[in-house]
């Protein structure tokens, strides 16, 4: 039997089907992605996963990959997947692509997880058009692991829009919003956690708020008028709060679905990506020298700056080996440092 | 008059065996069968398309067409199954849930059209579906939707067919998912609850006692015998104080507990199945022997069910059970025996202090149907706490972990190998008839009466029941009624309750199993990632409930969607997700047809990893599973998951040759 993990898949391959909108090369794009094995200059990311995304840098692509990174965060049972299935029922109609990357939370001591979000997703599966790949939050509590990150540079190769979905506010809304062109916090009616966070300033004022149940009419207007008066409070009023009702007669995920649109339209879409690219790069760097490596580059601030100064369109493995350098470390002198 | 005998015996209870397969024909046939062997009631076991409601032609019917019942798509088909049957006199249970409403309509058109008054009709629907989220699976519509339909279904009987049991609340299923005494009393009291509410609003205030009274349970009998009749007087006495104390019933008319009871399917073995039978005496006897809580009507499983479907003959023998029991014994001659025992006094005072303490939890998520994820969790994490016990050996059950040196078994060296098999030739005749069925009908007389059903459930002043029965006399088929209402209530995935279950308790076996799991995952790069999934309509999950909670506490990735996939469904997901094993599940029979519509899925979806299946799955079909590409079968006799869960390391370290290189770049850290 032939070894079908061991042998790296061909990255670059991989990446020009994704650029060439090849849906079909996605789940290996990601299981390679996805993979943490020591390689033979000690880092832990295989090789064909930088062959992979330079395939998709902008400077191949010829500019910025057009999807819309949308990343969709909010509490346990506020209506996530629900919502989902619906946004993505409206997508297929309007005739996009999506791809959906679930991070699941329940990771257990035992280092396993069940994996339960793609169960809650409603799909077809006989459409191509759709992915949905279930990831384990990997340690980081409700955050977002560095492959998740490189898997949403990578789809966004090749589907018209890419959903990161998180669970919990804090953590997690702060990681997807590195990656995300658009973050979204999905609040039910009724918890008041949301608001709280955004008046205490633990959180940062979402791109799009939405109110899910709005079948359960009262509470739902009631959450939405409180949200959207202290948005005016903390100076954003332009934020726009929907309210959605994802079971049937299903409500208000058109005009989510077309404010998501308008707000794409509207975006600086370099200076997002470029961005995104940056702190996928720290986020490598730190997952894998550590706080030391961090040090060692001068700390977290100035290995930021230092990324700012490179040019917007590099790629995130050369910005992870500009830190690198930075730190004075020498590549395959680390071997283990995880 | 002596106290410690009746003036006169009671009358023996109703007897009955859960029955039906294949045909409408080939059942009614059965049923005339067991009628002449002298059971007195009907149970009818319907297929999961009829269950689930599909047609026979449907695409999730595939595989199940008379597997685990009958197929019945119309009200000509119940016409068959019931010819010859005189319903005036007959008592007839139903094992139908989500359609229940539809079946019964089919069920009083029929006795409609032979001139039979309604009033007359006496029987069952089961018709409780917050089990069916819980443990069995074949719901169709969500909670909320159900909930109304079977308060339709209830406010409908209570005067249309009074006599009937609109209703049997089933903690049978409960402890079939793993239950606690404790449990099961607390959790089928809640579900009850919950429909009393839902019809209260729905019936004039009068009329509701009569309502309370109509209320029934079906419960399960376990081997520990004592205590599983001291849960039943349990049962009896809270189920009085709720009507007294929560719904101010005072006639004590209504006030009693009505049951019916199957025992024990959980507890049978596949090891030694022979002994099965003894298991089934007595746990006959805990619900028969105390007066003040026997069963109204009984049913026996086969000793053969951990095998396969049981045969006439099977079925037979435990109707036989049931005949000594009530026309050999004693039994039936004497008032209550443990009146007065303090044994059983305290053992119930014990179970009923417990389970009101369960019913305040279930009170405070909201009631029964808001606790649906609470109450599976805790079943998920029971059954696992059972499944622990049993494997560590702390729990014997003989023939299986502990006397297992046993003489080849008799009863399965017949040329069928011990159990019955349905001929896959059913499902295309099913197919066909459906189709002709459907062209030789009405059809504008079919359209209109769906229509005023859709309207019907649009509107919630309305009873759904009227409707139903004007669409079962046009014509119309399970799967266009149960298709109407989805359209209008959308559909539904019960929640799989794994997510919340607890760790397996640390021991070494689990820390050598999770070293492994771990050297395997850094060599592949990627932790272990399993799919577990249960293609077609079988909803019994609590195996590959079991088999993913067991793996995430080995350290894998675990993917589990829950039940009714289709085999394209399970393919797709194996594919984007990257899982590196497969295990499916199927108890319902169906794996002949399903597994290798799963693997050809795969295979053209250019998936290239392991499968491995478990159910009940007999010896001629193991092997041709594997033939057809099945790398293991696992059935109940493999009941130490580790060594299941090994299989699996090992499958997938074999599949990417990755056990060399493992021990090469990553040692084990202990």
């Amino acid at each position: 039997m032939s070894a079908r993990e061991i042998e790296p898949p061909d990255g670059a391959s991989l990446g020009r089907r994704l650029r060439e909108r090849r849906l079909d090369a996605a789940p290996a794009a990601l299981n390679l992605l996805e993979r943490r094995v020591p390689e033979a200059d000690g880092s832990h990311t295989p090789s064909g996963a930088d062959a992979l995304l330079a395939e998709v840098s902008p400077s191949v692509l010829g500019g910025e990959a057009p999807a819309h990174v949308i990343g969709l965060t909010g509490p346990p049972g506020a209506g996530k997947s629900t919502l989902l299935s619906a946004l993505v029922a409206e997508w297929r109609r309007r005739g996009r692509t999506v791809a959906v990357l679930a991070v699941d939370p329940s990771s257990k001591r035992s280092g396993g997880s069940l994996l339960g979000d793609r169960a809650r997703i409603t799909h077809d599966p006989a459409d191509g058009g759709v992915l949905i790949r279930s990831t384990a939050a990997g340690g980081r509590l409700g955050g977002l692991a560095p492959p998740t990150r490189a898997a949403a540079q990578a789809l966004a190769a090749a589907f018209e829009v890419v959903v990161v979905e998180t669970v919990g506010v804090g953590q997690s809304e702060t990681d997807v919003d590195d990656v995300a062109d658009t973050v979204v916090v999905v609040v039910q009616p009724g918890s008041g956690d949301t608001l709280q966070f955004l008046k205490a300033g633990i959180m940062e004022v979402p791109d799009v708020l939405v109110v899910t149940k709005a079948d359960l009419e009262r509470p739902a207007m009631r959450a939405r008028r409180d949200l959207e008066a202290a948005l005016r409070s903390l100076g954003s009023a332009s934020t726009p709060v929907l309210a959605v009702s994802a079971v049937p007669p299903a409500a208000g995920i058109e005009e989510l679905a077309d404010a998501l649109e308008a707000r794409r339209s509207r975006l600086d879409l370099p200076a997002v990506r470029a961005r995104a690219r940056r702190m996928t790069a720290l986020a490598e760097f730190a997952a894998e020298h550590g706080e030391r490596g961090l040090r060692a580059a001068g700390g977290r601030r100035a290995a930021e700056r230092a990324l700012e100064e490179a040019t917007r369109d590099t790629d995130s493995p050369a910005l992870a080996a500009l830190l690198e350098r930075r730190a004075g470390i020498v590549p395959g002198a680390t071997a283990g440092a995880r | 008059m002596a106290e410690h005998r009746l003036p006169e015996p009671d009358p023996p209870w109703v007897m009955r065996t859960y029955a039906g397969h294949s045909t409408a024909r080939e059942s009614n046939a059965l049923y005339r069968g067991n009628l002449a062997k002298g059971q007195t009631g009907l149970s009818v076991a319907f297929d999961l398309p009829t269950q689930t409601g599909y047609d026979p032609d449907d695409e999730l019917a595939r595989g199940e067409v008379g597997k685990v019942g009958v197929s019945i798509a119309h009200k000509g088909d119940m016409h068959t199954l019931m010819d010859g049957i005189p319903l005036d006199r007959m008592n007839t249970s139903m094992t139908i849930n989500a359609t229940a409403a539809w079946l019964l309509a089919l069920y009083l058109t029929v006795a409609e059209d032979n001139g039979i008054d309604h009033g007359l009709l006496a029987g069952t629907t089961q018709n409780d579906i917050i089990k069916e989220f819980l443990s069995r699976g074949t719901y169709a519509f969500p909670p909320g939707p159900s909930m109304r339909l079977i308060a339709d279904t209830i406010a409908y009987t209570v005067d249309e067919v009074p006599k009937w049991n609109p209703i049997n609340i089933c903690s049978y299923h409960l402890q079939e998912a793993g239950a606690t005494p404790t449990q099961e009393i607390a959790f089928s009291l809640a579900a009850a609850e919950a429909v009393l509410d839902e019809v209260r609003a729905r019936v004039p205030e009068r009329t509701f006692p009569r309502v309370f009274g109509r209320m029934s349970f079906f419960v399960n009998a376990g081997i520990r015998f004592v205590e599983e009749h001291a849960k039943l007087r349990a049962l009896s006495r809270l189920w009085e104080e709720i009507g007294r104390e929560r719904y101010g019933v005072e006639d004590p008319k209504f006030l009693r507990l009505r049951y019916g009871v199957q025992v024990n399917s959980l507890g049978l073995t596949e090891a030694q199945p022979e002994n099965n039978v003894i298991r089934i005496v007595l746990e006959a006897l805990a619900v028969t022997l105390g007066r003040d809580a026997r069963a109204r009507a009984i049913q026996l499983p086969a000793w053969n069910e951990a095998l396969g479907l049981p045969r006439p003959w099977d079925q037979q023998w435990s109707l036989r059970i049931q005949q000594i029991l009530a026309y050999e014994t004693d039994l039936l001659e004497y008032p209550d025996v443990f009146e007065g025992s303090k044994v059983v006094e305290a053992l119930v005072g014990e179970l009923a202090e417990a389970a009101r303490a369960e019913m305040t939890v279930v009170a405070e998520h909201g009631g029964a149907v808001e606790a649906v994820d609470y109450m599976k969790t805790q079943l998920v994490e029971s059954h696992r706490a059972r499944m622990a016990a049993i494997e560590a050996g702390e729990r014997k059950v003989v023939g299986q972990n502990v006397f297992t040196t046993a003489e080849p078994s008799p009863l399965q060296t017949g040329e069928d190998g011990g159990i019955m098999t349905v001929d896959p030739a059913v499902e295309h005749g099913s197919v066909e008839a459906v189709r002709a069925w459907r062209s030789g009908r009405d059809q504008p007389a079919v359209d209109s009466a769906l229509e005023r059903l859709a309207a019907a459930a649009r509107d919630e002043s309305q009873n759904m029941m009227p409707p139903t029965v004007a669409a079962a006399a046009a014509g119309a088929t399970t799967g266009e009624w149960a298709a109407t209402l989805r359209d209008v209530f959308g559909e539904y995935r019960a929640p799989t309750g794994v997510a919340g279950a607890a760790a397996a308790p640390e021991d070494e076996a689990l820390a050598v199993l999770r070293e492994r799991v771990d050297r395997v995952s850094e060599a592949l790069g990627r932790r272990i990632k399993i799919l577990v999934g249960k293609p077609g309509l079988d909803g019994h999950s609590n195996g590959a409930e079991q088999i993913a909670v067991r793996a995430r506490d080995a350290g894998m990735d675990v993917l589990y969607e829950g039940i009714r996939l289709t085999p394209q469904r399970i393919a797709q997901a194996a594919v984007q997700e990257g899982v590196h094993v497969v295990g499916l599940s199927i108890l319902s029979g169906s794996h002949g047809e399903l597994i290798p519509a799963v693997l050809s899925e795969l295979a053209e979806a250019g998936a290239d990893v392991p499968v491995v299946v478990g159910g009940i799955i007999p010896p001629d079909d193991e092997r041709a599973l594997l033939e057809a590409g099945v790398d293991r079968v696992y059935t109940s006799k493999d009941f130490e998951i580790s060594r299941i869960m090994g299989d699996l390391v090992d499958l997938v370290a074999d599949h990417h040759d990755v056990i060399a290189e493992a021990a090469l770049t990553a040692p084990p850290s202990a």
